[in-house]
């Protein structure tokens, strides 16, 4: 099998169209690059590093500074990792490891339907059931208890980098769990056997053999769900706040970079803000190209019994 | 039964040791069956809302009806549900001919090199953030025409569901047994027709499934089509026009000031959460099936 005996000029022509169509599946992610940085060329000569650096968002000004939204993607995406990823991995024991074959479905089935949800419904759901809430509730408990903290000052407006990140975290945490519990499966049997073997418990058997196994495919669903984050743009862009500044405070309200694109894109008037706008998305899709990458060698190193 | 008449079971001794293992097993137990139920908390949760928020305003009107100027009280969705079901079914007209054909060519396990390098520009594709996408499909296909369009739209939703059905189709392919392919191959059939006539119509439910998916997860999109579609107060078929879609209303309604508008964002919310999640449910049913 494989090797082509003997090949029909309508075979020839029925794998040209086949592999045309597979090159074209490439030359769609090769246009989004060169399209987006074609569009963000100028922000790019014209500021260079400090369209990086800057703090002012002045379009009327043709003023760019791209460090606010960079700041505010950076901090939701923190928050939203390191509530999801312990979740999100303890999940994937669970499902993998602990429940019975016919919870783990169900449950699986669950989970994917989290991730199924329009990231828009999650926006809703989170300036109207969300927000007020941590407004009402959680947020001045947190002060009277923290207030004196930097990390919780200010008014709680219920909006703000931490209502985004906790929002995120949901949206994030069906990414974690279903490519660690992929990985968790691809751990061959014998491995816990062994360990059970020795009369390990059912924790020193996932925390002593099946863990230091699945390491690195962990590592990459983690950072599989960390381009999650950084990308995610309708559930942010209703409830971080959108005001173009820095803040210390988990509670004061920021913007994210795929929020100024979602919010001034169809609303630039000139090509050079156009063009700013473009240098955002040109920092989005170069972490998440990255970071996408990364993640499937590390997770298809496990699934192909590497270790 | 008598218990004095057997001697009682000897004593065991549970070293503090042994006892410590056993509680940091049920600890740890614990706390991952913990983590689940907090897991799917919010889907119940936002569920919940939904339904609770979204039923009472929604009704036929809303469903057919064009939305009202702010301040009349009534109107409805019917233009955006059309508009989203229209850019959808674009979306997959795009990107179904390309993906089906990739995802075969995946599977064929013909010139591995090239299929690796594919296989990981979909994969990576699948992660370029939505927004970015709408981005690229703004600067191809509205720049030119200095027009927002139905077309551009379909467009990005096609970018976004290329990866879904490419790999969808190289996983349900591979998973017919090369003897049929062989079968076919040993009457004399070229390796196109063993293909088309056989492979593709056994692997067919799972390819379809895959389609489903795609358009699950095109049709409650929102970011694309913000400066694509762009969205529209009126009824419209025409390719070269700004069209309306359910998200794009549901999010301009929910981050507006009118309480109408709030109630009207839960409705079409419902019946967003409605046609997304039966569709991917379908999918998920017709692979089930598949496989099983």
């Amino acid at each position: 099998m494989g090797r082509r005996s003997s090949s029909s000029p309508s075979d020839a022509a029925f794998h040209a169209t086949l592999v045309l169509a597979g090159l074209g599946v490439a030359t769609v992610l090769a246009g989004v690059a060169w399209e987006v940085l074609d569009l963000a060329g100028p922000a790019m000569q014209k500021g260079g590093l400090s369209f990086l650096t800057g703090t002012t968002w002045d379009p009327v000004a043709g003023e760019f500074g791209a460090l606010p939204a960079l700041y505010g993607t950076l901090l939701t995406s923190a928050i939203a990792l390191l509530v999801a990823v312990p979740l999100g991995i303890g999940s994937a024991v669970f499902l993998s490891e602990i429940a019975s074959s016919r919870v783990a479905a169900v449950a699986g089935v669950l989970v994917d339907l989290l991730a199924a949800i329009p990231s828009v419904i999650y926006g809703l759901w989170g300036l109207f059931v969300l927000a007020p809430l941590l407004r009402q509730h959680v947020q001045p408990a947190v002060q009277s208890v923290l207030g004196d903290v930097p990390l919780f000052a200010g008014p709680p407006l219920g909006v703000g980098y931490g209502t985004a990140g906790l929002l995120l975290a949901i949206m994030v945490i069906p990414v974690v769990t279903s490519v660690s519990r992929e990985v968790l499966k691809a751990v061959p049997d014998t491995q816990r056997e062994a360990a059970c073997a020795l009369g390990a418990t059912p924790f020193e058997v996932i925390r002593g053999t099946v863990f230091p196994y699945a390491r690195s495919g962990l590592v990459g669903a983690v950072v599989l769900g960390l381009g999650r984050a950084l990308g995610e743009t309708m559930a942010v862009t209703m409830v971080i706040g959108n005001r173009y500044e820095i803040s210390a405070s988990l509670f004061a309200p920021g913007y994210t970079l795929a929020a100024v694109i979602a919010n001034e894109f169809a609303e630039a008037f000139s090509p050079e803000y156009l063009s700013a706008l473009g240098g955002l998305a040109v920092v989005l899709l170069g972490s998440t190209l990255v970071l996408n990458a990364a993640a499937r060698l590390l997770v298809r190193g496990v699934r192909h019994g590497g270790g | 039964m008598d218990a004095w008449l057997y001697p009682p079971p000897p004593q065991r001794t549970v070293s503090p040791r042994l006892r410590w293992r056993r509680l940091a097993d049920r600890l740890f137990r614990g706390a991952v069956v913990a983590s689940v139920v907090v897991v799917l908390a919010p889907l119940a949760a936002v569920l919940a809302t939904v339904i609770a928020k979204g039923a009472p305003a929604l009704d036929l009107a809303f469903l057919t009806h064009l939305p009202k100027p702010v301040g009349e009280t009534g109107g409805g969705v019917g233009h955006a549900i059309l508009g989203t079901l229209f850019l959808a079914l674009g979306g997959l007209g795009i990107a179904v001919p390309v993906g089906v054909p990739a995802g075969v060519f995946l599977a064929s396990d013909r010139m591995p090199r090239l299929a690796g390098v594919v296989r990981m520009c979909a994969d990576v594709l699948a992660g370029v953030p939505s927004i970015v996408v709408g981005l690229f499909a703004y600067t191809l296909l509205v720049m030119p025409f200095r027009q927002f369009s139905a077309l551009s739209g379909a467009f990005a939703l096609a970018v976004i569901m290329l990866p879904t059905i490419v790999r969808t189709t190289e996983e349900v392919v591979r998973l017919v047994p090369p003897t049929l392919t062989e079968a076919a191959l040993a009457l004399g059939a070229p390796r196109w027709r063993a293909m088309l006539g056989v492979v593709l119509p056994s692997a067919g439910k799972g390819v379809a499934a895959g389609i489903i998916a795609a358009f699950s997860r095109g049709a409650g999109e929102t970011a694309p089509l913000m400066f694509t579609a762009f969205g529209s107060q009126f009824l419209s078929w025409n390719l070269l026009q700004p069209i309306a879609a359910l998200p794009l209303v549901l999010f301009n309604y929910a981050v507006s000031p009118y309480e109408d508008w709030h109630a009207q964002a839960w409705a079409a919310a419902l019946v967003l959460v409605v046609l997304v999640l039966v569709a991917n449910l379908v999918a998920r049913y017709a692979t089930a099936r598949r496989s099983a």
